[in-house]
Formats: C-alpha cells, sequence, structure tokens
C-alpha cells in the first residue's frame, strides 16, 4: 500500500490516472478509514488530497459558493454566509456521525461514498448543487445527482476527482430544509430523510422547487411530481397532503435491517411535508 | 471461625459515605490496564476463523496452506483441543462452543485458529484455510425451532422433564414447571382474564470492552492468563479443564473491566489462545473484533412468552399462568426455567404456573445478561397486569399494591419469602412526584416492577495490615461496578479507621482461594461479608498483640474505633493503642498482623424494584423519546450510595435501549445483519434522561449490615415499564420488543385501520 499527499491538483489527478490497482481518495477518511479497519477495502494507493492549496476552503463567488472537497462538516457549520443562504444543506452536513466525526468527515466524501442513505446527499440535491470534477482531460462540471450511480459506484473516471462543489447565490424569498429520520437521536445512518428547497414570490406562493427523497432507492431520488405539487401553491393542507402522497408513491424502498417497505414509504411523505413547511418558513411563507 | 452473619442494627462511620474509587483516576486519565492493554515480549497476534453458515457439518479443514505462510506460528482446530470433558455435558458444549468439533452451529461459530508474529500475516493465513462445509439447513427462530418440520441442531436430544421421554430427538431439551395451587380453579373464580402473547428479540449484553486475552505457556507445562473477565477464578478452572491442565498450574490475572454484564461469565478465546500458545511456544494476544463480539459472544434469549391472569372486581389476582419459550443458542441451558421461576415472582398468590422451555436455535450460545431471562417475563407478566388493572378499572399501581408478595408469602417458584421491598417500592411509587407530573400529547407514562433473586456463593479474602499501618484488602471477585471502593469501606468501618488507609486489590488465582465470580449481584455482598469476617479476625489479633505489648490479658482489650483499649479500672493509665502503633510494633509481637476470611455467602437477600417512565410517541413515524425514568429499588444497605444509584440507572439504560431498539437480525440465509454498534443500537446519550433513582434500606436479615445485591434488579423492570408507557401514549398495546420506530408505527396503523 503506497500513501501519498501531493500539493496540487494536477499532481493528484496524475497520480490517479497513472496508478494501477485500487486507489482511493482520502479527505476525512470517515467513510475510508472504518472499512479499510474493518477488513472490507485494501487499497494499493491512497491519495490524501487535504494538503492541496485552497481545497480546504469555503469560497464566495459572483455565482455562490465553492466548497472545496476538503472542507470539514464542522467548518461549514461555522461558515455564517453558508448557514444563512443555505441552511437545509448545512443541517444536512452537521447530522453526519458525531461532532467528533464532522470535524473529519466531508460533503464531497458523502457524496463518493454512494450511499443511499447519505445524509448530505439529498439536501445538495434540492439545493440544485453542481460537482466540479478534474480529471486527465480537464475540468467539468456535473449536477450532484449524477455523481453516484448506485450504492458504491460513481461516474467519475479512473483519475478524477471531484474538487469542490458549487451552490448559487439565493433568489430573494428561499429556503430549503433537510430532515432524516433515525432510531436514535445521533450516531446513526438514515432510514429514510428528505430534502426541499424552495422559491416563493411576493405573495408566498411557490415559484420554484425541488424536492428529494434519501434511502428510498439506490440513488437519491428528485422527485419532479413532488416539486409540481408545492409549485403554484402557497402550502396550504391540500399541497402538503399531496406531496406527501406524491413523495410515498416515489419510493422504491427495500426490507432491510434498518426499516421496512411500509415504513419507508410512509415516513418518506411524513418527513418531504414537515421539511416543506421548514423550507417555506425560512422563506418567509407565511 | 464462628462468623455470625446475621444482620444486627447498628450505626456506621465510613458505610454510606461517598468516597471517590481507588480505581477512578487510572480510568479515567487512561492509565488502567484493560484485557487488550497487557503485552509480553515475543508476543504473536491471535486470530479466528468462524462460519460462515448457520448450520453446517465440516468435512474436512485444510490448514497445511495456512501453516506454510511465512510469520505464522501455530494453526489449530478442534483436533487441538482434545475432548478431555469425561462426560461432563455442560463442559463439552463450551469446549465445542470455542471451536466447533463436528457442526458448525451458528455464523460465527469458531472452527480455527492462527498465531502469526503480525495481524496481517494471521488475517493472510485465515484465507489460506481450506474449510469444506456441508451446508444444512437451519433454524433461528424460538416458534419455528418447536415446530416438528424444524431442522434438529442435535439429534441426542429427546426433551427432559417430561412425563413420557419422547421418541424422536427435538430442539426442545427441557420442560420445567414452578407454581401451587390450581389454576383452573382460580380462572373459575375470576371476574376478568386477560390473555395475552408477546416476544422478545435476542440482544447483546452490548460491553464497551471486547474480549481480549494474552495467553503463555511455558514448555514446563505452567502458564499464566491475562484476561478480561468477571471470574478469573472460574476461567481457570474451565482453561485447565479443557486444557488438561493442573489448577495451580494456570495463573490467571485479571484485567480491569470495560462491562460485562454477564457475557464475561463464559470462555469463549481464551482456551483458544492458551492452545494457540501451548503450540507455538510463544505468548499469543487474542483480541475480539466487535464483529465477532456479536457474532460468537453474549447475547441473551430470543422468546415467545403467553400470559393468563384472572382477577377479581375487587382486584385480587385468582389465578396466573405462564407459558415460556426461550432460545438458547445451540446448546442446552436453563433461561426458559429462570424466565418460569422470576416472572410472579412480585406477586402473592394463591394458584400460580409457570411453563418454561428450552429451546436450540442457530444462533450464538445464550450468556447471562443481567438478571438472565427475568426482564422478558417480567415485560410479558407486567403488561398483561397492566391490562387486567385497565379492565378492573383499578390504578395500576393500586392493583399491584393490592398483590404485592409479603414477609411470609410463598414465592410463585417455592420459597418463602423474609423482609422484602416490593410493597414498599410500590408505595414508594406510588407517592413519588414523578407519578403526579402533568403529560402532554402523545404522551403516556407506565410502571412496572422486577425481581431477582441475588446469589451469594464462595468467597475468600485476605486483609494485610501494613507496619505503618495501612491496610491492604485482597478480594477475589472481580470489581464490575465500584466494588472495590465498597469494599474498603467495609473494613474501614470494622477496622474503625478512614477510608483512605485502606486500599483494596482484585488478587489473582494464584495468590487466594478461590472465589465464584461475580455474578448474581454477589460481588458486594459477598465480598463484603467475607471483608467483615477477615477483619474481624485481624481485629482478634491486634487485641493480642496489644494485650502482649501491655502485659494484660487479651479478655481485657477491647477494639473501639480503631484503637484497642485495656477495660478495666485497674488500667486507667494505659493510653489506648492505635491500629498504627500495634502494626509498628508487629515485628517484636509475633509478626505481621493479618485477618483472612473463606465462607460461602448464604442468604443473598431477593431483591425487588419499581421503575415509572414516560415516553413520547410521534403517531406518523412511529418514533419514541424518553422524557423522564425514575427506578425505585431496594438496597438493604447501600455501602456506596453512589455506585449503588450507578447500578440502578445502568440497568435502567440498558432496559431502555432493549426496550426499543436492541435486536439481532438474522437474514434469511440465517446471517446475523447487524454485527456492529452502527445497527445494533445501544442508546447514545442524547436518546436518555437523567435517570432518576430512589433508593430503599430494608435490611437484608442474612448479612451484618444488612446488604443485599443490586446489579442486576434495575433491568428487570424496564421492558415492560416502558412498553406500559408506550401502550399508553400510542393507543395500542406493544406485545412485541424491541418496540422500534417500524413497529410502534405499523401497530398505531393497524389500530387505525382496524
Amino acid at each position: 500500500m503506497r500513501y501519498i499527499r501531493p500539493l496540487s491538483m494536477e499532481d493528484a489527478v496524475g497520480q490517479l490516472a497513472g496508478s494501477s490497482g485500487t486507489a482511493a481518495i482520502l479527505a476525512g477518511g470517515s467513510d475510508l478509514l472504518v472499512r479499510m479497519k474493518g477488513g472490507f477495502i485494501e487499497p494499493d494507493l491512497i491519495v490524501d488530497i487535504k494538503a492541496i492549496d485552497g481545497l480546504g476552503e469555503i469560497r464566495e463567488t459572483a455565482e455562490g459558493f465553492s466548497i472545496g472537497a476538503a472542507v470539514s462538516c464542522a467548518l461549514m457549520g461555522e461558515s455564517v454566509a453558508l448557514n444563512r443562504e443555505w441552511p437545509g444543506v448545512v443541517e444536512a452536513a452537521k447530522l453526519i456521525g458525531s461532532k467528533q466525526v464532522q470535524g473529519r468527515c466531508t460533503i464531497v466524501g458523502n457524496l463518493c461514498n454512494a450511499s443511499p442513505a447519505a445524509d448530505s446527499v439529498p439536501a445538495l440535491v434540492a439545493a440544485a448543487a453542481r460537482a466540479l470534477i478534474i480529471g486527465p482531460g480537464g475540468r467539468r462540471t456535473v449536477p450532484v445527482e449524477a455523481v453516484p450511480t448506485g450504492p458504491g459506484k460513481t461516474s467519475l473516471a479512473k483519475g478524477e476527482i471531484i474538487e469542490a462543489i458549487l451552490l448559487d447565490r439565493r433568489a430573494p424569498r428561499s429556503g430549503d430544509a433537510y430532515l432524516r429520520f433515525i432510531p436514535r437521536t445521533e450516531m446513526d445512518i438514515a432510514v429514510v430523510s428528505a430534502g426541499v428547497n424552495l422559491t416563493l414570490d411576493e405573495q408566498g406562493v411557490v415559484k420554484s422547487a425541488r424536492v428529494s427523497l434519501g434511502a428510498v432507492a439506490p440513488t437519491v431520488l428528485l422527485v419532479e411530481e413532488a416539486a409540481e405539487a408545492l409549485i403554484g401553491r402557497k402550502l396550504d393542507e391540500a399541497a402538503l397532503e399531496r406531496l406527501a402522497k406524491v413523495c410515498s408513491g416515489a419510493c422504491r424502498p427495500i426490507d432491510d435491517k434498518r426499516g421496512t417497505v411500509e415504513f419507508r414509504r410512509k415516513v418518506a411523505g411524513v418527513l418531504a411535508r414537515r421539511a416543506a413547511t421548514t423550507a417555506y418558513a425560512r422563506a418567509g411563507g407565511k | 471461625m464462628n462468623f455470625d452473619p446475621r444482620y444486627s442494627s447498628r450505626s456506621f462511620a465510613s458505610v454510606g459515605t461517598r468516597p471517590i474509587r481507588p480505581d477512578g483516576v487510572d480510568k479515567v486519565t487512561g492509565r488502567a490496564r484493560y484485557g487488550a492493554d497487557f503485552n509480553m515480549a515475543g508476543q504473536l497476534v491471535g486470530r479466528v476463523l468462524r462460519s460462515p453458515h448457520a448450520h453446517a457439518t465440516i468435512r474436512k479443514i485444510d490448514t497445511s496452506k495456512a501453516e506454510k505462510l511465512p510469520g505464522v506460528k501455530a494453526v489449530i482446530t478442534a483436533a487441538d483441543l482434545p475432548d478431555l470433558t469425561d462426560g461432563d455435558a455442560a463442559m463439552y458444549d463450551i469446549l465445542d462452543n470455542c471451536m466447533a468439533r463436528k457442526k458448525a452451529l451458528y455464523d460465527g461459530h469458531a472452527v480455527a485458529a492462527v498465531a502469526a508474529v503480525d495481524a496481517r500475516t494471521a488475517t493472510q493465513a485465515l484465507k489460506l484455510i481450506e474449510v469444506d462445509y456441508e451446508v444444512l439447513p437451519h433454524v433461528t427462530d424460538v416458534d419455528e425451532a418447536m415446530k416438528h418440520s424444524a431442522p434438529v441442531l442435535n439429534d441426542s436430544i429427546f426433551t427432559e422433564g417430561v412425563e413420557e421421554k419422547p421418541t424422536k430427538p427435538s430442539n426442545v431439551t427441557k420442560r420445567s414447571q414452578y407454581g401451587h395451587g390450581d389454576v383452573r380453579e382460580g380462572f373459575a373464580q375470576a371476574d376478568y382474564v386477560v390473555e395475552r402473547s408477546f416476544k422478545t428479540e435476542q440482544t447483546h449484553q452490548g460491553y464497551i470492552e471486547p474480549h481480549a486475552c494474552v495467553a503463555s505457556v511455558s514448555s514446563d507445562g505452567t502458564a499464566d492468563l491475562w484476561v478480561c473477565t468477571q471470574g478469573h477464578f472460574v476461567y481457570r478452572q474451565h482453561c485447565a479443564q479443557l486444557l488438561g491442565m493442573e489448577a495451580s498450574k494456570l495463573r490467571v490475572t485479571s484485567s480491569e473491566i470495560g462491562g460485562g454484564f454477564g457475557g464475561k461469565t463464559h470462555v469463549w478465546a481464551e482456551p483458544v489462545a492458551l492452545a494457540l500458545s501451548r503450540k507455538a511456544g510463544r505468548p499469543v494476544k487474542l483480541v475480539m473484533t466487535r464483529d465477532e463480539v456479536f457474532r460468537a459472544s453474549g447475547p441473551t434469549s430470543a422468546t415467545s412468552i403467553d400470559v393468563k391472569i384472572g382477577a377479581r372486581k375487587d382486584g385480587t389476582i385468582t389465578a396466573a399462568e405462564a407459558t415460556l419459550r426461550y432460545s438458547c443458542g445451540p446448546y442446552a441451558g436453563m433461561w426458559a426455567e429462570l424466565g418460569a421461576m422470576t416472572a410472579f415472582a412480585c406477586y402473592k398468590l394463591d394458584n400460580v404456573k409457570t411453563v418454561g422451555y428450552e429451546v436450540l436455535v442457530n444462533r450464538p450460545k445464550t450468556a447471562a445478561y443481567r438478571a438472565p431471562s427475568a426482564p422478558m417475563a417480567a415485560f410479558a407478566v407486567e403488561s398483561a397486569v397492566d391490562e387486567l388493572a385497565k379492565e378492573i378499572g383499578m390504578d395500576p399501581v393500586e392493583f399491584r399494591i393490592r398483590n404485592a408478595a409479603q414477609e411470609g408469602t410463598r414465592s410463585s417458584y417455592g420459597p418463602v419469602y423474609g423482609p422484602i421491598g416490593i410493597g414498599p417500592t410500590l408505595e414508594a411509587a406510588k407517592n413519588h412526584p414523578h407519578m403526579k407530573a402533568p403529560l402532554g400529547k402523545n404522551q403516556g407514562r407506565g410502571m412496572a416492577c422486577g425481581f431477582w433473586f441475588n446469589f451469594g456463593g464462595q468467597t475468600c479474602t485476605d486483609l494485610n495490615i501494613g507496619m505503618d499501618g495501612s491496610v491492604s484488602l485482597a478480594v477475589g471477585t472481580v470489581d464490575v461496578g465500584g466494588s472495590r471502593a465498597s469494599l474498603s469501606l467495609v473494613a474501614a468501618e470494622e477496622l474503625g479507621i478512614a477510608y483512605e488507609q485502606v486500599k483494596a486489590v482484585v488478587a489473582d488465582t494464584s495468590s487466594l482461594g478461590y472465589n465464584d465470580m461475580t455474578d448474581g449481584s454477589r460481588g458486594t455482598f459477598s465480598s463484603s461479608m467475607a471483608t467483615i469476617s477477615a477483619a474481624r479476625n485481624a481485629i482478634k489479633v491486634l487485641r493480642e498483640r496489644a494485650a502482649q505489648m501491655w502485659d494484660v490479658p487479651v479478655d481485657d482489650v477491647v477494639w473501639e474505633k480503631g484503637h484497642a483499649i485495656a477495660k478495666g479500672e485497674k488500667y486507667g493509665n494505659l493510653a489506648a493503642l492505635s491500629l498504627k502503633e500495634i502494626a509498628a510494633a508487629s515485628g517484636k509481637t509475633g509478626g505481621p498482623i493479618a485477618g483472612h476470611s473463606e465462607l460461602v455467602a448464604d442468604g443473598a437477600g431477593v431483591s425487588f424494584a419499581t421503575h415509572i417512565c414516560d415516553i413520547e410517541v410521534d403517531p406518523e413515524t412511529g418514533a419514541t423519546r424518553v422524557l423522564r425514568y425514575t427506578v425505585v429499588q431496594d438496597a438493604g444497605k447501600a455501602v456506596h450510595p453512589t455506585y449503588v444509584e450507578g447500578q440502578y440507572q445502568g440497568g435502567a439504560a440498558q432496559g431502555i435501549g432493549w426496550a426499543l431498539n436492541e435486536e439481532y437480525i438474522y437474514a434469511k440465509d440465517g446471517r446475523l445483519q447487524n454485527a456492529g454498534f452502527l445497527d445494533y443500537r445501544i442508546p447514545v446519550c442524547s436518546d436518555l434522561p437523567m435517570i432518576d433513582t430512589q433508593i430503599l434500606e430494608i435490611p437484608n436479615p442474612n448479612h451484618p449490615y444488612g446488604v443485599r445485591g443490586v446489579g442486576e434488579t434495575s433491568i428487570v423492570p424496564p421492558l415492560a415499564a416502558i412498553a406500559n408507557a408506550v401502550s399508553n401514549a400510542a393507543g395500542v398495546r406493544m406485545t412485541h420488543i424491541p418496540m422500534s420506530p417500524p413497529r410502534v408505527l405499523a401497530a398505531i396503523e393497524a389500530e387505525r385501520g382496524g
């Protein structure tokens, strides 16, 4: 096993592209190291990206935010601007693991681990976040939902690294929220989760919406029909009920050690409804 | 020597105070040595190969490739642990559980082990061992295993305890029955009868420290074992017997213990580590991973219980009956029998009958877990008691008070009770402010009672007085909950000296006589009795030495507040001699001063508790939250009240986890799905409220200070108390533990739909 700590993106990409055998990228290590200690994987090459300049920073640009691949979730929690504009994304990032884990883990790692139950991913999908990818062929940007393709699988090609997550500046009267269900109060994995991102007009009518669900299908679901249930309406009881029904119907869950099909369907609707109510209030809706 | 263990009322100087424990600083600074903290020069790393199948015949094991791997120093299979059990069936089961002999009986059953120079080599070697399995049909559910169509785990098992010996083998190893009176007659007198069926899933003790040991066998056949255990003397007996050694040739030293709760009363890894060391000729360290801890050690029984209770309109129970089916893993046990004995122990009953069935399943061998078997029986009985009170229209506390056992009551399992605490704990609960606190929307309150026998057993203690007057106390019961502090308090009390003058240690097996293990809530009960006896023997020596120093008859010397005093007017000018002064002169008056004690601590007083809890249920998700929790329990006499409270809180916390989320989940293939703390959900800090405690002291007549064991009873009521609270909050009776959110939501939806 070879461990390297490159100082530039180009070097990291070159090392990954030129490697033979299995390679893994190390940021916080909260998934990778646990899997290695558990004996599940034994990579031939580990590329630690934390020493690369700028990767540990949250940058504010004219277009919005660029969250570097080595930014810990705890650091996101400390960003006043990010909390103000994307509270749903931040609350999702800050639900991962425990305080100690949050000091290490990153949302890029969470995305690339490609678990259907990842906490930050539904919030990022609802927020229409994009992943900035660098690889041997240069840079490209894709919607985050295009990254995971199934449990443990991503669309990243050999040598590619996600450099940052990009979030847009907020339109006025916008709000997002994320909720997950776990049997405990913390230190747990989502059984079901829902992210909702809304922008309202001046009358409090939903102008645009994105609704996502986690842990109910092989990848996080972006439920367009659920968004349609909200668009053009205030968040009245009928809209919320329709939202819950659509979300329950959109689930393609499995029975497993964490929950049953029936439970996940029902709770997906409940959480979507509750997250929508919070997002609506955050957007200034009454 | 003529030690009188009977209780007599007295006042205390040290007992009942709350000093810092002697092991505290080391534990919070990380200096304390746990099982995996022992190391020896030249030590090898041991690893165990485990069956991936729930049930399979082992046709052949080929270890030749593993043996050839550079760095591998020993590979063993069952062939290296020959059967020396000489017809002792229980020991044979332990041997077979340590290393499968003919069949792998559960996912995780050990089949081979290696010792290598490092962990990487040992892990590689495991992959090179070829096991040829013939996979057999399996059964993991307790009810399924009782069916005639179920695969039989052991064709030499014919149910014991039935009138006619069965003609066919089955998975039911034994039927047991307890009770008195005539239940049919009793039910005929009842105005109300409640009959319910309940299930509880299998849980693990969930100790944070995995099993760990270092074994070192010398070429002369003697050996040392450092190990995390609840009973190093028992481990010595078992290991010596399984390896064909004389007990005195094996010295076992117990480490600090990061939780045991009954799960560290069995040997699993220790005989394997010794066999590896014997073969390799070097010390071997064997530490289980968390995955191994779940798959191969621990768990408690999964159960299926039917309860029927009848009562008159006035609230008097006329008859009570229960059938209890407990899983034992693949080896015979007496788990259902313990459930059958404890089920109705809280109540005064004229007509009672309980029947237990011990059932074999393809799961790990059931081990004791804190008041083993009682929590599940209490869950079933106390749930039915609540239902019955509701049908009659009585307050659940009043109903229980009316039927509570008293001094002189013949218990449902046989003996007649002496002074007991069930009535007082119920009265205390009834008057507790918690009972009157208001409840909000979706919130419910539940209460329940619990019983545990407690145990005494063989105990040996040495008390040595140094020449500087400080006292060393060597005990043989492993300290699992602060007993070194408690026993130091007891020694200080008897000798009349300060707590700080006493230092208690747990001695190794070569330094002290045999002690039973720390189970049955016996640690402080039995070792305090032995410490009192040892201290009184030391006082006798101290008086003799003082008499010698003064040249007066020993009968004229008494011991008061840490001093020898010559009684009588003629000695008026003799100043009292302190323990320190007598100790300083000991070299000239006959040598070292010590007191020893060897006894069987009979008369462990039974223990009762009543718990109250408030739960909020989210009716849309089935999520539960424990809002408030109160434990009321009889301690007899709380030697160190802080550690008594700790036992009350610990049992309640474990019970909360068991009631709400903890369970072994098996897939159809018989493999355990959640062998880790991520998906085996013990409560985290934020899941629990502060658990309030109230200590009652109803003296045990068979202990000089009135002490009763306190460690186990606290886990008996929680399953039932929480089930009653959830049922009240959700408006539907919960009959399946754990009450995980999917189960609660399904029950709510079914109630709505129905």
